[in-house]
């Protein structure tokens, strides 16, 4: 992939984050943010890449470290989210 | 050598990123009504499963046993802390998780860069310039998180302080961040011999970046702790969506911009609903020492009290009552009292709402947490300008714990610090009860003549303490 796909990938989805996040409701904004906090974890997949297969001590340590750092964002912030609009929905309808 | 599926063609793993890229575009689509919040939620959270496991079985790993190490830490560590956390402590591990996901991304680029050099391939301009994005970002992220959820959970002194050495450490360390990444972009291999594998001018770049991240949140009080949350979530998202472009990673990129985008527009909202300019918030620090003398002058002899049992009374013959909550009830955790009192409410008829500032609290959307959090149906939740149209056919509104957001300075008063921000206009219904504990200044710093208005009350106490009290006499009277 060249640096322009990229910045093609990055400024469509740009517009696209815009369109959907705006017509969120304000209720719904804190769950908004813990369940995006957890898509951002999605940094895991370079982590995972790096911590597996790094040539080096110092490469494999810091994926290690990336991993257990993404996976507690990841992790922790869908339950977090789900606990939280459980909540939402037990008594909304 | 490859991973499991490795030997498929490139196309396969590309195509397992478009689906995980297409959930997480529906999840976030779902979190548009509360009603399919929920699924969208569980759909972002499989498209997660589908990339980890994706890229788990396609990429050579040569230490299976660490990763998976990783993994069970990083996922009890994230469990454990989301099943044992209060609703009250919701705004400082929304700001932790936050910080590990930005410092995920500065590592993840460290590392990426320093096995590069290793293999001796070289470091071409498009890793290492995106390489110092992800690490300043990431590193702000992390270590600007770690500050603002230990000001929300008072662990750090959490009163606006700006000083001129402050922005001085915030300058030299943006500079010297700046000279490490294009150090590390014009010439990576600067330093020769054994250092050089390292990447040196890679962890100048994150260590100074780390100082700034500090000095920036340190400043900023506990109320602007909305905006700093949301521009941080902001932060870790473009964190993860620069570290796609140092990995080549489409799914990193999309799902990185979509939270960077999110962050970015309640950041925009947060901000619009304080009518600051986020340049004021993150930097401007307010003045508050000059007004405690007309303090003195709007509540001498105005001030009117009143309590549980006289509150009940104007609540005995209201038709709609409006509640006003504000980060005093989420201190006190009076959210369940407050949700009883309703429901009392309405069994006698009453038509009660909650009137919701944007800011109210500690994150965006606090209020409506706390209130779910108490089985208040959403649909009772309404926002500024919905409520305020209705305040003059409302016979009674109860503010319990928010102050500024309330003040009708903001609209009187041009020179006040809070002039201009959109607040709740609750002194045209007919009776307004106020509770707080004192007469003590919120966040802005300045009097609110609301208190001294003669259609308000004020009830002293703590909100769960007093809440408390109105219910148990509402009962009594029934």
């Amino acid at each position: 992939m060249t640096l322009v796909q990229n910045l093609t990938l990055f400024v469509l989805s740009a517009f696209v984050g815009y369109e959907i996040i705006t017509k969120i409701p304000t209720n719904l904004h804190t769950p908004l943010m813990s369940g995006a906090n957890a898509i951002s974890g999605v940094t895991l997949l370079g982590s995972v890449v790096v911590a597996g297969s790094g040539s080096t001590l110092l490469a494999t340590a810091l994926g290690f470290a990336a991993v257990v750092m993404a996976t507690i964002n990841v992790v922790g912030g869908y339950l977090v989210s789900h606990f939280m609009l459980d909540q939402f929905s037990q008594r909304g309808k | 050598m490859a991973g499991v599926i490795g030997g498929l063609p490139d196309a396969v793993l590309q195509f397992a990123y478009l689906i995980a890229g297409i959930l997480f575009i529906q999840g976030l689509r779902d979190m548009t009504h509360p009603r399919t919040a929920t699924r969208g939620n569980g759909i972002s959270s499989l498209g997660m499963f589908v990339a980890v496991a994706v890229t788990v079985l396609w990429f050579e790993i040569l230490s299976p046993l660490v990763l998976a190490a990783a993994l069970l830490v990083g996922g009890g560590i994230g469990a454990w802390l989301a099943v044992r956390v209060e609703t009250t402590e919701m705004p400082q591990l929304v700001g932790l998780f936050n910080g590990f996901g930005g410092g995920a991304s500065a590592l993840v680029a460290g590392a990426e860069l320093v096995d590069l050099t290793a293999s001796g391939g070289g470091l071409p301009v498009g890793v290492t310039v995106t390489a110092a994005i992800a690490g300043l970002i990431g590193s702000v992220t992390f270590w600007g998180s770690l500050v603002a959820a230990g000001k929300l959970h008072g662990l750090v002194g959490d009163s606006p302080v700006s000083t001129n050495a402050g922005h001085g450490i915030k300058v030299v360390t943006l500079l010297l961040a700046l000279a490490g990444g294009g150090t590390l972009v014009v010439q990576p291999g600067l330093v020769g011999g054994g250092l050089a594998e390292i990447v040196p001018s890679y962890w100048v770049l994150v260590v100074a970046a780390s100082v700034l991240g500090v000095f920036l949140v340190v400043p900023i009080g506990g109320a602007d702790m909305p905006v700093v949350i949301a521009l941080l979530n902001s932060y870790s998202g473009l964190a993860a969506a620069t570290t796609g472009f140092v990995l080549d990673n489409t799914v990193l990129i999309v799902a990185g911009t979509l939270v960077g985008a999110s962050g970015l527009i309640l950041t925009v909202i947060m901000c619009e609903s304080m009518n600051r300019s986020l340049v004021n918030v993150l930097f401007g620090g307010l003045g508050s020492d000059e007004e405690s003398e007309d303090m003195a002058d709007i509540y001498e002899g105005n001030i009117s009290e009143t309590s549980a049992e006289e509150v009940e009374m104007l609540l005995d013959v209201a038709d709609r009552v409006v509640i006003v909550p504000g980060y005093g009830m989420a201190v006190a955790q009076a959210q369940h009292a407050v949700a009883e009192l309703v429901e009392l409410l309405e069994e006698d008829g009453v038509d009660v709402e909650f009137g919701i500032h944007p800011v109210a609290g500690r994150m965006p959307g606090h209020m409506n947490a706390l209130l779910a959090e108490a089985d208040v149906p959403y649909d009772k939740m309404r926002e500024l300008e919905e409520v305020n149209p209705t305040f003059s056919q409302t016979d009674v509104v109860i503010v319990t714990g928010a102050n500024d957001v309330v003040n009708p300075m903001a609209n009187t008063d041009d020179s006040s610090p809070i002039a201009g921000m959109p607040v709740l206009n609750v002194g045209e219904a007919r009776s307004v009860i106020v509770n707080k504990r004192s007469l003590s200044p919120g966040f802005s710093g300045i009097p609110n003549p609301l208190f001294a208005q003669d259609n308000t009350s004020m009830f002293f106490g703590d909100a769960k303490a007093s809440m408390q009290e109105l219910v148990n006499v509402y009962k009594e009277s029934r």
